[in-house]
C-alpha cells in the first residue's frame, strides 16, 4: 500500500519537502503574514460627548466602512458613504447562481450554480477569536454555522509520495504522532534526555508519550488496537458475527517523514485554524447584507472616487457616477478612507509625504479561488468526506468541501482551488475557462470523479478584481516599521481604515478593528474641539 | 522583506508548470530564485514570464485595464523608454504591484523587461543587462 520512495539525496529531500509545503505554507502566508493574535476588540466604541454636529464622509462600503458608518451614525455624526461597486460588502462577497462578475480585462462570468450553492471569493472563515466580526454578526442578525477546517478523513497529497496517491489526514497525523512518540520514548529510555529531564519527569513524559502517540505497552507505535484507535481500522468494528475489526498498518517512519505530508498538520495547529471557526449561513455575503440593513441607506453606490482634497475647513471628495458618468462632489468635516491601497495610490489626494509613501509601500497579494459545481456530492457519497479541506502540492493547493447541507442529493459545489504565489499569477493570467480546465485536470488526480460529474465552474483572481487590484495588503517587518504608523495616523482631516491598516492581513477582523480604532481617535479629536 | 520573500517562496514551491511536467528535475537556479517558484520560473524565458506573471494584471495584449484603479498599459508606454525604469519596478514593485523580481534571476528580470520593450508595438532601444539588475537589488 505504501510504496517505497526512490532513494534520494538530502538536497532532493529538502526540495521535495519544500514542494510539499505548497498547501500549508500557502495557508500560512495567506492567514498569518503577521503574527496571529487575539482580536483586541473590546465591544463597540463608546463615542460619548458632544460631536458638535460633525460630518464624516466614508469611502468604501466594505466591513471597515460600514462598521464606521454604523457606530458614527449612532453617536450622532452625519455620515455618508461612497462605494465603487453596485453592491456593498467589498471583499465580503458571495457568488451564487445567477450572479454576474466582470473582471479586469473584460471577461464576464455568470455563475451557474444551483440554488443554495455558492463560493466565497474572499473571506470565508470567521475564527472564534475574531470577536469584533462575531459581535456584529450577532448584532446584525447574521446567522453563523460551523466551518469545517480540519477533516481527518479528507486527504493530504503529495504528487511525489505514495505514488501520487492521496492519503487520509487521520493516517498521516496518527502515524506522525505515533512515530515521534516512539522515537522520543526511546530517547528517554536510553537516557539521552537525562541532562534536561529528571528520572521522575522522564516517567511522566513516557506516560504522556504513550497517551499522545497511541503507543502500546512496550512504548511502540505498531499495528494494533492502540494505533488503529487513532488512524482507523482496515475493517471497522461491526455487530453480530462480522463484528471483529481488523487493525490497519501504520505507514513506516521513513516513508512518512519523506512524504512531507506532516506539513499539513502543522498548518492546522495555527491559531487562525483552531476550532471553533464559523461561516455565515448562506455565504459571507450575508455579513454585507447584515450591515446593509443597518447602514445601507447611507451608502451611495456606483461612485468612483477620483480625488480627495482637504483644507482647514473640511474634505471635498470628487467622484464619478459609474452609470451616468456624471462627476460630483461630496463634502464633510472629516474623511475615513477604506479604499484598498493599490486603488488609493492612484487617486489624487493632498496628504503628507509620509502618508503618501505609506500608501505606496504595501504590495497586494495574489490569490485565486475557483468554485466547481458537480452533479452530486461524490466526496461525501464515495469518499465519506464531510466538509474540511484536502491539501496538495498540486498548484491548486487545496480542495475545500462544503460545510453545509451534508447528504444533499442535488448538485454540490466545492472550492477547487485557493492559491497564491507563482501558480496564482499564472491562473490569474489565464482566462476563466482555462482556470476551470486546469483545476479540473489537477483535481482529477485526487478525485477521479471530477470529469464525469463536473457541471460548471466560476473563478475569482484577485489581481483582476476591479475594486481592489489585489487580494490584501502584504506587509513585511521592514515596511511595518517604516510605514505602518504613518498609514494609520491622522493626516489633517483624513484617516485610513481597512484590513491594510491592521495587523490582520486579509481578515475582516482587521477591517473592523481598524475602523473602530480610527473613529475612536476621530471622536476624541472632535470632542476636544 | 526577507519574511515576504520566504512566504512567497513557499507559496511558489508548487506550480502550474511543474504539475504539467512532474518528472522535470528542479531547475538549477541561483540561491535567490531557488526561493520562489524555482520550478516554474527557473527556466522561464522573458516571453513566458510575461504571459504567466505580468499578464495577470497588464493583460496578455499588454494594454492594461481600468476599474476603480488601473493597470497601466505596457504597450506604447513611454515610461519604458529607459530600460532601467521598468527593471526597477519589476525588482522593487510599485504602489500595489508586488516586487515580482524576487522570484526571478537578474537575467530573467532583464529578459522580461527586454521582451516587453521589444513587443506589443514597443521598439525601445538598448537592452537591459543582468548586471544592471543586480545593481538594483
Amino acid at each position: 500500500m505504501n510504496e517505497p520512495i526512490m532513494p534520494m539525496t538530502k538536497r532532493d529531500l529538502l526540495s521535495m519537502i519544500g514542494t510539499a509545503a505548497g498547501a500549508s505554507a500557502m495557508y500560512m502566508a495567506m492567514s498569518s503574514m503577521d503574527q496571529a493574535k487575539a482580536s483586541d476588540f473590546k465591544g463597540p466604541p463608546k463615542l460619548e460627548g458632544d460631536n458638535k454636529g460633525a460630518s464624516v464622509l466614508i469611502l468604501g462600503a466594505g466591513v471597515a466602512g460600514m462598521t464606521a458608518a454604523l457606530e458614527l451614525s449612532r453617536a450622532g455624526y452625519k455620515v455618508q458613504v461612497l462605494e465603487y461597486n453596485d453592491r456593498v460588502g467589498g471583499r465580503s462577497w458571495t457568488l451564487q447562481g445567477g450572479d454576474t462578475y466582470t473582471e479586469l480585462g473584460g471577461a464576464t462570468q455568470t455563475c451557474q450554480f444551483a440554488p443554495g450553492n455558492y463560493i466565497n471569493p474572499g473571506p470565508w472563515r470567521i475564527p472564534w477569536h475574531h470577536h469584533g466580526l462575531i459581535h456584529y454578526c450577532h448584532e446584525l442578525g447574521v446567522a453563523l454555522e460551523p466551518f469545517m477546517q480540519v477533516n481527518y478523513n479528507a486527504y493530504v497529497h503529495n504528487t511525489k509520495a505514495f505514488g501520487g496517491k492521496p492519503q487520509r489526514y487521520r493516517h498521516i497525523q496518527a502515524d506522525f504522532y505515533g512515530h515521534v512518540g516512539e522515537l522520543l520514548a526511546k530517547s528517554v529510555n536510553a537516557g539521552a534526555l537525562a541532562q534536561t529531564v529528571s528520572k521522575e519527569d522522564g516517567e511522566i513524559l513516557l506516560e504522556a508519550l504513550r497517551s499522545w502517540g497511541a503507543l502500546d505497552r512496550n512504548m511502540r507505535y505498531v499495528k494494533g488496537a492502540a494505533s488503529s484507535g487513532r488512524r482507523g481500522y482496515d475493517k471497522e468494528p461491526g455487530g453480530g458475527l462480522s463484528a471483529v475489526p481488523e487493525p490497519s498498518d501504520p505507514i513506516d517512519v521513513q516513508t512518512l517523514l519523506r512524504s512531507g505530508l506532516w506539513r499539513s498538520i502543522g498548518g492546522n495547529l495555527q491559531w487562525d485554524h483552531l476550532s471553533t471557526i464559523f461561516q455565515p449561513v448562506g455565504g459571507m455575503g450575508q455579513v454585507a447584507k447584515g450591515f446593509e440593513r443597518a447602514v445601507g441607506h447611507m451608502v451611495r453606490k456606483n461612485s468612483k472616487v477620483t480625488a480627495i482634497h482637504q483644507d482647514e475647513k473640511g474634505v471635498i471628495v470628487t467622484y464619478k457616477d459609474t452609470k451616468s458618468g456624471a462627476v460630483m462632489k461630496a463634502a464633510a468635516d472629516y474623511c475615513l478612507c477604506t479604499i484598498p491601497l493599490p486603488v488609493l495610490a492612484q487617486i489624487e489626494m493632498n496628504v503628507s509625504p509620509e502618508l503618501d509613501a505609506a500608501i505606496r509601500a504595501v504590495p497586494y497579494s495574489t490569490s485565486v479561488k475557483v468554485g466547481l459545481e458537480f452533479k452530486r456530492r461524490f466526496w461525501e457519497q464515495d469518499d465519506q468526506i464531510y466538509g474540511g479541506i484536502t491539501y496538495t502540492d498540486l498548484p491548486m493547493s487545496q480542495i475545500s468541501y462544503p460545510s453545509t447541507r451534508y447528504g444533499d442529493k442535488g448538485p454540490g459545489v466545492l472550492l477547487g482551488c485557493y492559491v497564491g504565489g507563482a501558480a496564482g499569477y499564472e491562473l490569474t493570467a489565464s482566462t476563466p475557462a482555462q482556470r476551470v480546465e486546469k483545476v479540473l485536470e489537477w483535481g482529477s488526480q485526487i478525485h477521479p470523479q471530477y470529469r464525469g460529474e463536473f457541471m460548471n465552474g466560476v473563478s475569482v483572481a484577485w489581481h483582476r478584481v476591479p475594486f481592489t487590484l489585489g487580494c490584501f495588503g502584504s506587509w513585511t517587518e521592514q515596511t511595518r516599521a517604516e510605514h505602518y504608523k504613518n498609514l494609520c495616523k491622522f493626516d489633517g482631516r483624513i484617516l485610513l481604515a481597512g484590513e491594510h491598516a491592521s495587523y490582520y492581513g486579509g481578515w475582516q477582523e482587521g477591517g473592523i478593528t481598524s475602523a473602530i480604532d480610527a473613529i475612536t481617535r476621530l471622536h476624541q479629536r472632535v470632542i476636544a474641539g | 522583506m526577507k519574511k515576504l520573500i520566504l512566504s512567497m517562496a513557499l507559496i511558489g514551491a508548487s506550480s502550474v508548470a511543474e504539475a504539467q511536467a512532474p518528472a522535470r528535475p528542479a531547475a538549477a537556479a541561483s540561491a535567490g530564485d531557488a526561493a520562489f517558484g524555482a520550478r516554474m520560473l527557473g527556466e522561464a524565458s522573458g516571453e513566458q514570464i510575461f504571459t504567466r506573471v505580468c499578464a495577470a494584471c497588464h493583460m496578455q495584449d499588454a494594454k492594461g485595464a481600468e476599474g476603480a484603479g488601473r493597470y497601466p498599459p505596457l504597450a506604447g508606454n513611454q515610461k519604458l523608454a529607459i530600460g532601467a525604469y521598468p527593471a526597477m519596478v519589476v525588482v522593487k514593485g510599485l504602489n500595489g504591484m508586488p516586487p515580482i523580481g524576487t522570484m526571478l534571476t537578474d537575467q530573467q528580470v532583464a529578459d522580461v523587461v527586454n521582451y516587453v520593450r521589444s513587443h506589443f508595438g514597443n521598439k525601445f532601444k538598448g537592452a537591459v543587462k543582468a548586471e544592471d539588475v543586480k545593481a538594483m537589488r
